[in-house]
């Protein structure tokens, strides 16, 4: 009895709370949009029964995203910004990472709280830090000029490498944890039989570190590329109007559109496209807890 | 293998210079007399002066504040729970569905948690406020707190809750007295979690949030995007300067009753 209690408690809040409500985005996705609040028109009646509600159900909503090429373009895009940044993030944490497993080991606890630090500290305050840096007479600007490299300012603020730039910035440290705790676990003197056996730095790097790391890339990888996917706050703060989003596409949907339904049906479409890395990242995560035991 | 060669230090200086440089200028300019964020023009804490006469952003950090230690504290409850059952619970219909629904919200985009829990709530009639962002934020940090909670659980020898049960303890005594406190370290730790995440919540915030209830996040957000502003820069300084101040203090009492506990287990194989 006491065990039923135990685990009827957050099984209950869960379903109440995350999976009814998921239900309802899908539910609303399917329904029709009205001009009253709330802003659509529900498809369920129980007076007319459960096969009435059926044969109403439509994928209006749906069709309306592949004809409207506002969304796949936004879909696409989210795509490839993801997948650059998570490319550039990858090549900026690397290094950070390499150096901080190879750091005395007296070094290495506090190099960890130094990247774990920013992790503390509020999200929008970082990203704002980039717009006065980024914008025309911001701090990089003035840099530039002051070194001579560029004699007028570059506009940066309001465009996509902004986004990149602030991407990078937010989740470099979902990238360094995972290539660090990998990197850190790795046998020097596996390194240094490949130098013996007459591979350069380089070589052995590329024949023995980086397959070694595999696990801590490939972990970093989908921790940035998952949430960026879906990314909101860093794209309507340092991007342009010509940078879309599907995270901004959604907000602008709900909340200037009012559009209910279409927001809806975004989401479910959002979260399918998401389905397969997240599936993926799982199967790692399962292969690497299983290689460990 | 602990070379530290020009290479390594090379890349360790300019990945944490990349890291702190942007909030070392946000707090430089805070102190910045002219209105023009970019412009120094002379030491001054007048925007201080002026956020603290800002009752909008007192009044949303207050109701942050809230938020934030009513949610984290029903989060690690419930967290904690969860992470038992996970861990402890043996068998039970829709074990599968429940841990799914542990793991889900880590990865969920905020977007889309924030849009079906507003629909949630709409669904249902209930008024947003202060109380629907505290649910909101209860059910996405307690995903969280149960993942850090039950890496612990795992970690544990069994057996001593199996010997304090066969001891005569009540499994309710025996959680109290020897699992609690064993995982006391990890309960803590994701009450901190959750506490930051609250904190720090835009989008769910902004989607479960009412006219009623700003929080100071939604508040940041708002101005911020009508264009760079000293007091912002003010604000942003506080909260660094008693994150930076938090997280230290932390390490060195961890450090501190690491040290200690290994004075006394020498102590006891000594003696």
């Amino acid at each position: 009895m006491r065990r039923f209690v135990l685990i009827a408690i957050p099984y209950a809040w869960l379903l109440a709370l995350f999976l009814v409500p998921f239900a309802i985005v899908l539910k609303i996705s399917l329904s029709d949009y009205a001009v009253s609040i709330p802003p659509y028109v529900p498809q369920f009646d129980w007076a007319e029964g459960i096969s009435a509600f059926l044969a109403e159900l439509d994928f209006e909503n749906f069709i309306w995203l592949t004809e409207d090429d506002l969304y796949w373009k936004a879909y696409l895009s989210s795509l490839k910004i993801a997948a650059i940044s998570t490319f550039l993030t990858l090549l900026a944490g690397y290094p950070i990472a390499y150096g901080m497993a190879r750091a005395p080991e007296e070094w290495r606890p506090t190099l960890m709280m130094l990247v774990i630090l920013p992790f503390w500290t509020s999200f929008l305050i970082r990203v704002y830090a980039w717009m006065g840096i980024l914008s025309n007479e911001g701090f990089l600007n003035q840099f530039l000029m002051w070194l001579g490299v560029i004699s007028e300012p570059l506009t940066i603020l309001n465009t996509n490498s902004a986004v990149y730039i602030g991407i990078i910035y937010t989740y470099l440290p979902f990238m360094i944890l995972p290539v660090y705790s990998a990197l850190e676990r790795l046998d020097g003197s596996l390194i240094e039989a490949a130098e013996d056996l007459g591979c350069s730095r380089l070589t052995a790097f590329w024949l023995v570190t980086v397959p070694l790391s595999k696990n801590g890339i490939v972990a970093g990888c989908f921790l940035v590329f998952i949430p960026v996917l879906g990314e909101f706050v860093i794209p309507s703060l340092l991007g342009g109007s010509d940078t879309l989003m599907i995270g901004k596409v959604l907000w602008e949907e709900f909340f200037s559109n009012r559009d209910w339904p279409v927001a809806s049906a975004v989401a479910v479409v959002l979260l399918l496209l998401l389905i397969i890395p997240i599936v993926l990242f799982q199967r790692n995560q399962q292969k690497q807890q299983e290689a460990e035991q | 293998m602990n070379r530290m060669t020009w290479f390594n230090a090379v890349s360790l200086t300019l990945g944490f210079a990349f890291l702190y440089i942007p909030m070392v200028i946000l707090v430089i300019f805070s102190f910045n007399e002219s209105k023009l964020v970019t412009v120094w023009a002379g030491f001054s804490t007048k925007w201080y002066g002026e956020l603290l006469q800002n009752d909008a952003f007192l009044n949303a950090a207050w109701v942050t504040l809230k938020v934030a230690v009513f949610s984290s504290t029903m989060a690690t409850v419930l967290g904690t729970i969860a992470a038992y059952v996970l861990v402890r619970g043996g068998r039970f219909m829709g074990r599968t569905l429940f841990s799914g629904m542990i793991y889900a919200p880590l990865v969920m985009p905020e977007v889309i948690t924030g849009l079906s829990l507003l629909l949630l709530f709409i669904g249902i009639g209930l008024d947003r406020g202060v109380f629907t962002i505290v649910l909101a934020h209860t059910t996405f940090s307690m995903c969280y707190v149960s993942v850090v909670v039950s890496s612990r659980l795992v970690s544990f020898d069994r057996s001593l809750e199996e010997a304090a049960l066969d001891l005569g303890c009540s499994p309710a005594e025996a959680f109290r007295l020897v699992t609690l406190p064993i995982i006391a370290p990890a309960v803590i730790s994701g009450w901190l979690l959750a506490f930051t995440l609250s904190l720090d919540d835009l989008v769910i915030a902004s989607f479960t949030a009412g006219p009623s209830a700003t929080t100071l996040p939604i508040k940041i957000f708002s101005a911020v995007r009508l264009g760079v502003s000293p007091e912002i820069n003010a604000l942003s300084t506080i909260m660094i300067s008693i994150v930076t101040v938090g997280v230290i203090t932390a390490s060195l009492v961890t450090k501190h009753q690491v040290a200690r506990q290994r004075r006394e287990e020498q102590a006891a194989v000594r003696a």
